[in-house]
Formats: structure tokens, C-alpha cells, sequence
């Protein structure tokens, strides 16, 4: 035994391990316990808007995940060659240039997509949680921790937005992904029962609704209390 | 007439926060006062009649397919439409500062009072989208102007109801985990069934 963690512990000083207990809680903690949707506040704006569907969800949520994953590397990697007075407009410049590659992507491998999304994938671009993340963590970290930061808040932005959509997906349309699931159901039962289905759930209020209730839940389990 | 439509359009049922979720940022993060409401609101409505029409010309005279033909026949087919996104948040960002200066050189009292909320405004969604929105929906340089007025005052009145809802807010008794962005959420939902009934209107 003693032995054993004698080598662990020459291990960590020579380098620290690819997904150590450190760098773990660096992709966690934006989960749950620091969610950058439920508990900081940022990025509501896109957040909303392409949630009626879970399939342009799902498209939004990679295209964020690969522009914050790129945008904190490149960034932490020019970290010590921005000057900090022109750091805004730096950000800025390499947040949009990838953004357009994503648009430029959609536009050309999944056109029905691109149309669906419209201005939203542009939006990206004045997501906060991108340009927070830059601000508070890129320019700060070296490169690999700043693509698991970039991760970790890009998933706890996914998932959040995931939950929204099957919400509204479900009540809204009675489908999952287009395949519809209330018409199975009811079909079940016979003709004489139907399921309904809401469409304040596919307007705008039906997100506030459901992404208030889901803080709701969402705060009362980590119990944090907002003052 | 049509242009008055498109204001009533733009502020009422196609409003910036309860249709389209733009600028959700900063108005759930600065509507906890009255007075920093109105302060960012009129910000908002500021930036957005200038940089709309801005880019509505960067758009119509540099970028769209086929603009570069004043240049010459060989420039007729370029199509510069996937700088879009970088040129609009350039000429935001770059306005927004010029703004600024001008503001605060010639109208002290007013930079006082917008001062604080401009450097803020160049990362707000709702801005970027009102000039995608004007370059997606084919605008005439009129109507892009009256949609960016229109569009920042009826992000004003989004605000600044929200605000003075909250500042009431502050006296009842919400459950711990619903404080804060939790009952916000919910009455913006709220506020934004009664902004649904404006929907009937035939323009």
C-alpha cells in the first residue's frame, strides 16, 4: 500500500493526471452546482428561442459545445499575447469567425436546419456564457483545463435546454424528436381516448413557464437561495 | 402607413423579449430597479436606431451577393454573405464605443445618465438580432430604421414593466428555491400571455 501511493504521489508532480480529481470537478460543476443556465443566469437567450423542437435543440446545443470548446483553446492559448484593453473585441472577432464556420457547416450539410435555426445560430456569437467563460476562465487557465472549462459549461447549457425542449416537445407537439408519441398512446387505449395536446407549450410563455419551474426544482435540490 | 405598421408590429406582437427571447441577459440582470431599467431601455433603443440602418447599408452596398457590382463587372458574382456575422458585432461593437465618446463629449448629463449601460450593450442579443432580423426579412433602409426603433422600445417597455413588477416583488413571500431568476421566469411567462392577446391585431 505504501508503496503504491508513494508512486502516485511522483506521478502528480511530474504532471497532473489527464482527468484528475481536479480537473474532473472543472467539468462537473457547471452540471449542477454552478449551471450556468439555472444559477448564473447567462446564455437565457438562445436558451428559449429553439426549444419548441427537440431536433434544432440538439443542433444548438453541439454547435455551442464546439464553439465554447474552440473559443477557450484558441483563446488560452493567445492568452498572454492579447493586450487586456483590446481583449473584448479579440474575443469577439474569434467567437464570431467560428460561429460562422458553424453556419457555413449547417448551411451546406443540413439546410433545413440552417432555415429552422435562422438568426439563432448567429446569436451564439452574443451568447454570455461564451464570452463569460473567456472572460472569467480562458484568459486566466492554460489551454487543456480551458477546453474542459468550455466543456463542462457547454454540457450544463445542453442538457438544461434538452429538458426544455422534451417539455414542450412532448406537450406542445405530442412528439419526441417527430416521432409522435401521443397518437401511440392514445391509439392504445382505443378511439374513445385521445390525448390532448397544449399550445401554449409551443408559443414563447410555454418556455418561460417550464424553464421557471425547472429552477425551481433545479435550485430547491442544490438549495441554493438567491437574495 | 406601412412603416407605422411595422412600429406597432415591432414594439407590440413581434416584441424583441416575449416573441423572440432576445436579450434575455441583461433584462433578467438589470431589472431589479426602475431607474437602471429606464437607464438600460433607452440605451437599448439608442443603439439599436443607429446600428440597425448602419448595417442595413454595410449589408445592401458591401455584403449581399452581387452588392460589389458598383465596383465593376468582374465584382458583380462576389457573395460576401458569410462575413455577416462578423462585420454586424464589428460595426456594434465599434458604434457602441464611438457612442460612447460622442455621448460623453457633448451631452454630460445624458452619458451620466446612459453612461454605465453602453459598454454593455455590445453583447446584447437583442442588438446582433435586430440587424439579423433586418437582413434576413429584406427591409428597405425606412423600414430598417423604424424596426431598430421600434424593436428598442418595445425591449423599454419589456424592461421596465418587469422592473417595477420586481421592485413590488420584493415585499411578498417566494419560496426559497423560486427567489430570484425563478419567479422572474414566471412572470415574464406571464407578461408575455397578456403581450400574446396583441397578436389578434390585423396589420
Amino acid at each position: 500500500m505504501s508503496t503504491d501511493t508513494a508512486e502516485k504521489e511522483i506521478a502528480i508532480k511530474e504532471s497532473e493526471a489527464l482527468l484528475s480529481k481536479r480537473r474532473k470537478k472543472l467539468m462537473t460543476d457547471p452540471l449542477v452546482d454552478d449551471n450556468p443556465i439555472t444559477i448564473q443566469v447567462l446564455g437565457i437567450c438562445s436558451a428559449l428561442a429553439v426549444t419548441t423542437q427537440m431536433q434544432p435543440t440538439l443542433v444548438m446545443a453541439l454547435s455551442v459545445i464546439f464553439v465554447m470548446v474552440m473559443a477557450n483553446l484558441s483563446i488560452s492559448l493567445l492568452r498572454n499575447k492579447i493586450p487586456t484593453r483590446v481583449r473584448i473585441i479579440v474575443q469577439l472577432a474569434v467567437v464570431a469567425s467560428l460561429v460562422t464556420l458553424v453556419n457555413e457547416v449547417l448551411q451546406a450539410f443540413a439546410y433545413d436546419m440552417y432555415k429552422e435555426l435562422s438568426v439563432f445560430v448567429g446569436l451564439i456569437i452574443t451568447n454570455c456564457i461564451v464570452m463569460g467563460r473567456l472572460e472569467a476562465f480562458a484568459l486566466g487557465n492554460k489551454p487543456y483545463d480551458s477546453v474542459l472549462d468550455g466543456f463542462g459549461s457547454a454540457l450544463g447549457y445542453s442538457w438544461i435546454i434538452l429538458t426544455v425542449a422534451f417539455f414542450r416537445e412532448l406537450w406542445g407537439s405530442g412528439s419526441l424528436f417527430g416521432i409522435p408519441i401521443f397518437d401511440g398512446i392514445s391509439s392504445l387505449f382505443g378511439s374513445d381516448f385521445q390525448l390532448a395536446t397544449n399550445g401554449l407549450m409551443v408559443s414563447p410563455v410555454g418556455a418561460f413557464i417550464i424553464l421557471g419551474l425547472l429552477i425551481w426544482v433545479q435550485r430547491t435540490k442544490t438549495g441554493y437561495v438567491e437574495h | 402607413m406601412e412603416l407605422f405598421n411595422l412600429a406597432i408590429r415591432s414594439i407590440f406582437i413581434d416584441n424583441m423579449v416575449f416573441a423572440y427571447f432576445l436579450g434575455m441577459c441583461s433584462f433578467l440582470a438589470v431589472s431589479k430597479k426602475v431607474s437602471t431599467a429606464l437607464g438600460l431601455g433607452a440605451a437599448v433603443i439608442f443603439v439599436l436606431t443607429i446600428t440597425v440602418p448602419l448595417n442595413w447599408l454595410l449589408n445592401e452596398f458591401i455584403l449581399k451577393e452581387g452588392a460589389l457590382a458598383f465596383l465593376g463587372a468582374s465584382f458583380a458574382t462576389i457573395d460576401l454573405t458569410f462575413l455577416r456575422f462578423i462585420m454586424f458585432i464589428a460595426i456594434i461593437a465599434a458604434m457602441v464605443q464611438l457612442v460612447e465618446m460622442v455621448v460623453e463629449k457633448f451631452a454630460p448629463a445624458l452619458y451620466g445618465a446612459l453612461g454605465i449601460f453602453l459598454p454593455l450593450i455590445a453583447v446584447n442579443c437583442a442588438i446582433l438580432g435586430g440587424s439579423l432580423f433586418m437582413a434576413q426579412r429584406d427591409y428597405t433602409l425606412a423600414e430598417a430604421t423604424v424596426y431598430g426603433f421600434g424593436s428598442g422600445t418595445g425591449f423599454f417597455l419589456a424592461i421596465v414593466a418587469l422592473a417595477a413588477i420586481r421592485e413590488k416583488l420584493k415585499y411578498s413571500n417566494v419560496p426559497n428555491g423560486l427567489k430570484g431568476l425563478g419567479i422572474t421566469m414566471l412572470i415574464t411567462g406571464l407578461m408575455g400571455i397578456a403581450f400574446m392577446s396583441f397578436m389578434g391585431i390585423d396589420l
